[in-house]
């Protein structure tokens, strides 16, 4: 069972994926297909290698080693300032944006290094969206709202862009809620519809991976209950990380789960494994409610 | 007060007696709070009323519409009128894509950079600068040294650097409002920053820089100074030509009224007149800002 595990958790980190054949090149070419479809774990998406994140001199992550596979959701969990944002804002180069910090460390989004310089920050997070923790709709009507995406990466023609943002509204189960109120204001919506609205927003632009951290801290439970449905749905197409404080909302949406503590990755394995046997004794204390 | 004496009844006598020293101190606070209002609306209502009533009697049809006729006793204003809305507009026209293209730069590009502070502090020292001594930097600048001339333009650029400082920290401030989130949520779609600050940024803040506009034009329509030397004439025949020409302006048309001249009664009408649409031009001015404040809080808090 321990022997097991291991081989488990290097499939998870992809170690054994990485074949002298994917070589680099310009983010954007097409992933290799091989892994994916009937093979029950499949080559992960989107890997981190030996992550360190600094504030200044102050270090918030750790060594992570992580990989996201296609087609299932994982959980980010631990307590506050673990460093959870962090480093799901490191997979879509957000984090950039805050001056004075540093990273260390690879990641790899089919493969091919994110960080390198022949990596296009937006072409990247038109392939890896995010939604985030507060619903941040632009001050914008609910149409804008879902054709902007699509419009700022080149897709011409009104048709095709009405047809995405009808296509995304209703994945995003916000269609029946909006359709005879496109041209009002987004703010308008209620946070619950107004967090489905930017999920609708991300989906518009098709990405591959979506980043959602704390997509529910601001909604209420019926409006969480839409949105951890939604994520079981669109998990059929994408690859999910998702970040949450919730406990139950990690066994109830997540294949895997990975548990961060102080900038480091301690566990990482299917989720209910993770519940049920966490190997780690300071997993057990954090998820049996003995701290954070 | 009524609160405080109730709280007082149940007290001992010498605390009381100070809750009454409070409630009488507090009383006299309001007080004098009040006079300095009341002193404020008296002073308002009295340069309203004057002017109202000294240029009502000015103001009529043939005013608004003809040209100046018997050296400024008769006829129309039409020129300064036409002239001060030509000024009004050419500053505008040169401040706002300026100010703003400044503020963006100052609150999106490079917010820490030493070319940043320079800047900051080279707007803020232009906010100071007296106005008279803008009038004779545009003699120097362009009147002379680009060689436009006393005229439109020459007026325009010094009344639009009179400007530049109420528009960049009115859009400035209009920028900075733009929550943070909305910049990211456009960055994450795989927007650029151009993108997002045309897009996105620009537009949110719009009203607030249409504001600072609207402020600008209501200080820049009564300014008198800085054409001085720059663009406005006593009397043009007719009406301004082209963007080259010395114009009238109605500040300025009131200041030669009351100095220069051979009918100094017929004049002061005149001069009375002029400084009622002067007002009524600011006031209607501002009262577009509010509107314009106004609805954008609507948009912003309901559907
Ligand atoms: N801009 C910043 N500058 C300096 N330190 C920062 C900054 N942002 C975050 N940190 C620090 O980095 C650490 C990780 O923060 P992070 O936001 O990733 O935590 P988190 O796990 O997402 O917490 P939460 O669950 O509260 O959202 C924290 O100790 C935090 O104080
Ligand atoms: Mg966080």
């Amino acid at each position: 069972m321990q022997h097991d595990a291991v081989i488990d958790y290097e499939r998870q980190m992809g170690m054994e994926n990485f074949h002298p054949s994917l070589v680099r090149g310009p983010v954007g070419a097409a992933a290799d297909p091989a892994g994916e479809g009937r093979s029950p774990a499949p080559e992960p998406k989107l890997t981190a290698r030996g992550v360190n994140f600094y504030y200044g001199s102050k270090q918030a992550l750790r060594g992570v080693n992580i990989g996201f596979s296609p087609r299932r959701v994982t959980a980010i969990i631990g307590p506050s300032g673990c460093g959870k944002s962090t480093f799901i804002r490191l997979l879509n180069r957000m984090q950039e944006l805050v001056p004075e910090t540093r990273m260390e460390g690879e990641i790899l989004l089919d493969g091919l290094d994110i960080m390198s310089s022949a990596c296009d920050p937006s072409e990247l997070r038109k392939r890896v969206g995010m939604v985030f923790q507060k619903p941040n709709p632009f001050p914008k009507t609910i149409y804008e709202n879902v054709a902007y995406g699509p419009e700022v990466n080149g897709v011409k023609g009104r048709n095709l862009i009405e047809e995405k943002v009808v296509d995304s509204l209703k994945k995003a189960a916000l269609w029946g809620e909006v359709k005879d109120r496109l041209k009002d204001s987004a703010l308008g919506l209620s946070g619950g519809q107004q967090q489905r609205l930017c999920i609708a927003r991300c989906l518009a632009v098709e990405p591959e991976v979506i980043l959602f951290d704390e997509p529910c801290a601001s909604l209420d439970p019926i409006s969480t209950g839409k949105v951890e449905e939604l994520i079981l749905e669109l998990k059929k197409d994408y690859t999910i990380v998702i970040v949450t404080h919730n406990m139950q909302q990690a066994a109830r949406v997540s294949d895997r789960t990975a548990f961060f503590l102080m900038g480091e990755l301690v566990e990482e394995g299917d989720t209910e494994r993770i519940f049920k046997a966490p190997r780690d004794g300071r997993t057990e204390d954090y998820i049996t409610g003995r701290f954070g | 007060m009524t609160a405080a004496g109730a709280a007082g009844a149940g007290l001992p006598v010498r605390a009381r007696g100070r809750s009454k020293r409070r409630s009488l101190a507090q009383k006299l606070g309001f007080a004098a709070l009040g006079a300095c209002m009341a002193a404020n609306v008296f002073f308002l209502g009295a340069i309203l009323f004057f002017i109202a009533s000294r240029g009502l009697g000015a103001i009529n049809w043939a005013f608004l519409t003809q040209v100046p006729r018997d050296s400024m006793t008769a006829g129309g204003v039409a020129p300064a009128i036409v002239g001060t809305l030509y000024l009004t507009l050419g500053a505008v026209l040169f401040a706002l894509p300026l100010g703003v293209a400044c503020a963006v730069y100052l609150t999106e590009y490079s917010p820490k950079g030493w070319s940043a502070a320079l800047l900051r502090v080279g707007v803020n020292n232009l906010a100071g600068v007296p106005s008279v001594v803008f009038g004779l930097f545009g003699l120097t600048v362009f009147v002379k040294y680009f060689g436009f001339g006393v005229s439109i333009v020459s007026g325009s650029l010094t009344l639009g650097i009179l400007a530049l400082p109420v528009i960049i920290s009115a859009s400035q401030e209009a920028l900075t409002a733009v929550p943070q989130s909305v910049r990211e949520a456009s960055l994450a779609l795989g927007a650029t920053q151009w993108e997002t600050i045309r897009r996105v940024v620009l537009p949110a803040a719009l009203p607030g820089i249409l504001t600072g506009v609207i402020l600008s034009v209501g200080r820049v329509a009564g300014e008198t100074a800085p054409i001085l030397f720059t663009a406005a004439a006593f009397y043009v025949r007719g009406f301004p030509q082209s963007p080259m020409s010395e114009v009238m302006a109605l500040p300025y048309h009131i200041y030669a009224l009351m100095t220069e001249g051979t009918h100094p009664e017929i004049q002061t009408r005149i001069a009375y007149g002029c400084s009622l649409l002067l007002l009524a031009l600011v006031l209607s001015v501002s009262l577009i800002a509010i509107l314009i404040r106004q609805r954008q809080r609507k948009a912003c808090h309901a559907a």
